[in-house]
């Protein structure tokens, strides 16, 4: 066991996988100097300007291009660099990658990982701060997580690096200097595996990324009802087998998540929960404004655990 | 002007004429069966656009991938693929090239080295390039062609892959089928500058223009750039202009143009034209008659087993959509 960080977890994931399988690579802008949060490290000097490839401002062709190498049996890892800059990819992401594979009858898939890093972060307004999870959730044919901890960015991005399908992996910015316990050797995770972080008895709060921190905050206030709080850790497919376990015992379910509240993955969760189980729902969410860049206005679209506790309290009523 | 092929370029010549013709009959039974509702969706013929097809495939080897775009059925005969599961493909069957999940617009057969057409203009440049990065980190020393259309230079893919072929040095050979067209609109009237081949030339891809309808001068031109990217030279531009003797689908009458200049590019035919040179190479009528009832035969055949073959089961909806969270019948 180590204690490294998010982002040096992701850093030890993906030069693991690079040295176990010469077929995986990345590409994206400056990873030959580390990448634009530092998070491919000194890989480049490790395996070289072809494996860690730096490549020209163009989203399109970064994402497109993997799904092309892709189909030809390597496994790319896709930079790009702020979730948000992900949507000049969106043809590349949505039309190609999720659909090649039933496109095309299976002659071929599409193993690649894009990096989304999500969320608010050092005041970075409108353009670079969004949770966009829920849109890749919508698409057949891609996979979705969201990692919390050091631990699982490790054992998340090995996961999702191996997965033979094209999986949208999103770190959040504001968690890279997060520390935690990384076992080196521990076996990559199972993609599609909640976990219960904390016990509780009264409401079941279902979150993911960042807001998972917020949450178990909420749970320690005074005051507060007794939370068990689930970290999805892949949205999808995602866990019911352990949400609707919980939801069942505490008959109250809270998803939360930083993503706009409206259309949001919450959504989906807090629906299934209801008709399958017929349990209390509550979804709690950011409005439905863009993010501002003055921080008592960027506050505004913030989940804050006194606001969690509130909305469990009331599921209580 | 055509050149004078020697003997050996004869028999290739011939070849040319057969599967020029294969593609042809292809192309107008799915037409028809588009019309009869035989064959669903939107089908884009490239009827009067065999030479390119024909003329840039017959350089590449098996392990040389190509990508396509919506009007792709006759790239994929000329690489090689079966017109029995390619019709099956087209009239949804199992039996088809993807099982009938795909049809014209999807069409790819990855065995003869067919990754795929797009219904997406343009997004298959950025795949052609990164099918290329893959085949160099694979170590083999594969090149890819890229097929689209002359609409498809005013998309940023375009930009994006050229450039990106350039930095890296890749083998492929981009493939302009400048058909005059975009939908029904005339491309040079949406297109700023000098068009496709100075647009590539800017970005440091040599660009090399060729009469599209004449599939010597085609077959020879790509032959001297594919073994340009074999000998690691860099990726290479063909920009062949030719005509769509068509409507832009197999439903579109086309009446943006006047019947008069279609007319007269029917006069330049690129299968008439290549008949009447081997007519004047000393071939016989005959022979030239036998091999084009022949294509017609292969494409006759498809049809009649494309319609009797059997659609997969409806569940087989629910399968290749992924591994992780596969979705449950
Ligand atoms: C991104 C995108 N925009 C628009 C369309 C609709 N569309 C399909 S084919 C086509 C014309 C393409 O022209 P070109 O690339 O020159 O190919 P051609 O049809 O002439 O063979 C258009 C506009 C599309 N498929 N994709």
């Amino acid at each position: 066991m180590n204690t490294i960080s998010y982002l040096e977890a992701s850093t030890l994931a993906l030069r693991q996988e690079m040295e176990r399988d010469p077929l995986v690579w990345a590409l994206g802008e400056d990873l030959g100097r580390g990448g634009v949060f530092g998070q491919y490290g000194d890989l480049q000097r490790r395996f070289g300007p072809a494996r860690i490839c730096d490549t020209p401002i163009s989203e399109s062709t970064i994402m497109g291009a993997a799904v092309g190498a892709a189909m030809m049996g390597t496994r790319p890892v896709v930079e790009m660099r702020f979730s948000d800059f992900a949507l000049c990819a969106v043809d590349e992401l949505v039309n190609q990658a999720a659909k090649a594979r039933f496109m095309f009858g299976g002659q071929a898939k599409v193993p690649l990982v894009a990096r989304l890093p999500i969320g608010m972060w050092r005041s970075s307004a409108a353009q670079h701060s969004q949770s966009l999870e829920s849109w890749w959730t919508h698409i057949p044919g891609l996979v979705v997580v969201a990692p919390s901890t050091p631990a699982d960015n490790h054992a998340l991005l090995r996961a999702a690096i191996r997965c033979d399908d094209p999986v949208v992996y999103h770190e959040h910015k504001d968690l890279w200097g997060l520390k935690g316990e990384v076992d080196e050797r521990a076996e990559p995770a199972r993609l599609g595996e909640a976990r219960i972080l904390r016990p509780g008895n009264d409401v079941t709060v279902v979150t993911w990324s960042k807001t998972v921190h917020v949450a178990l905050e909420a749970a320690a206030l005074a005051g507060s009802p007794s939370l068990e709080v689930i970290d999805l850790r892949t949205l999808w497919p995602w866990d019911r087998a352990t949400v609707f376990g919980s939801a069942q015992r505490t008959g109250r379910l809270l998803v939360a998540h930083e993503a706009v509240r409206v259309g949001g993955f919450g959504g989906e969760i807090a629906a299934e929960a209801a008709e399958q189980l017929g349990v209390k729902v509550r979804r709690l969410g950011a409005p439905r404004i863009p993010i501002a860049y003055a921080k008592p206005m960027e506050d505004q679209a913030r989940i804050t655990a006194a606001a969690i506790a509130a909305a469990a309290r009331l599921l209580l009523g | 002007m055509t050149q004078r092929p020697n003997l050996r370029d004869l028999e290739r010549l011939k070849r040319h004429f057969h599967i020029m013709h294969r593609i042809r009959a292809f192309e107008e039974e799915a037409e028809r069966a588009n019309r009869d509702g035989r064959v669903g969706g939107a089908v884009h013929l490239s009827i009067g656009q065999e030479a390119v097809a024909a003329g840039v495939c017959s350089n590449l080897r098996r392990e040389d991938p190509i990508v396509s775009n919506h009007r792709g059925h006759g790239h994929t005969i000329a690489k090689g693929a079966e017109p029995r599961a390619m019709m099956a493909e087209l009239m949804g069957r199992a039996a088809g090239t993807c099982g009938g999940k795909g049809g014209s617009m999807h069409i790819a057969d990855f065995k003869v080295g067919m990754l795929g057409a797009n219904g997406v203009v343009a997004a298959g440049i950025p795949i052609a390039v990164g099918a290329a990065q893959a085949l160099r980190l694979r170590g083999a020393d594969a090149v890819v062609a890229c097929f689209f259309g002359d609409g498809a230079v005013n998309r940023g893919p375009f930009l994006e892959g050229l450039n990106w072929a350039r930095i890296y040095d890749l083998p492929v050979l981009f493939v302009c089928e400048d058909n005059g067209f975009a939908s029904t609109t005339r491309t040079k009237s949406v297109t700023g500058g000098p068009g496709p081949g100075p647009r590539a030339e800017s970005l440091g891809i040599p660009a090399h223009e060729v009469d599209g309808n004449d599939v010597a001068r085609i077959d020879e031109l790509a032959g001297e750039l594919v073994a340009r990217l074999r000998n690691g030279k860099g990726p290479q531009f063909l920009w062949a202009k030719t005509y769509r003797l068509k409507g832009h689908t197999a439903a579109d009458p086309a009446r943006y143009r006047e019947a008069a200049e279609v007319e007269a590019r029917w006069q330049d035919d690129p299968i008439a034209r290549l008949r009447a040179l081997l007519i004047e190479l000393g071939v016989a009528a005959g022979e030239l008659d036998a091999l084009a009832r022949a294509a017609r035969g292969e494409i006759e055949d498809a049809v009649a087993f494309a319609q009797s073959a059997p659609f997969a089961p409806a569940e087989a909806a629910f399968g290749d959509v992924q591994d992780v969270g596969a979705p449950q019948p």
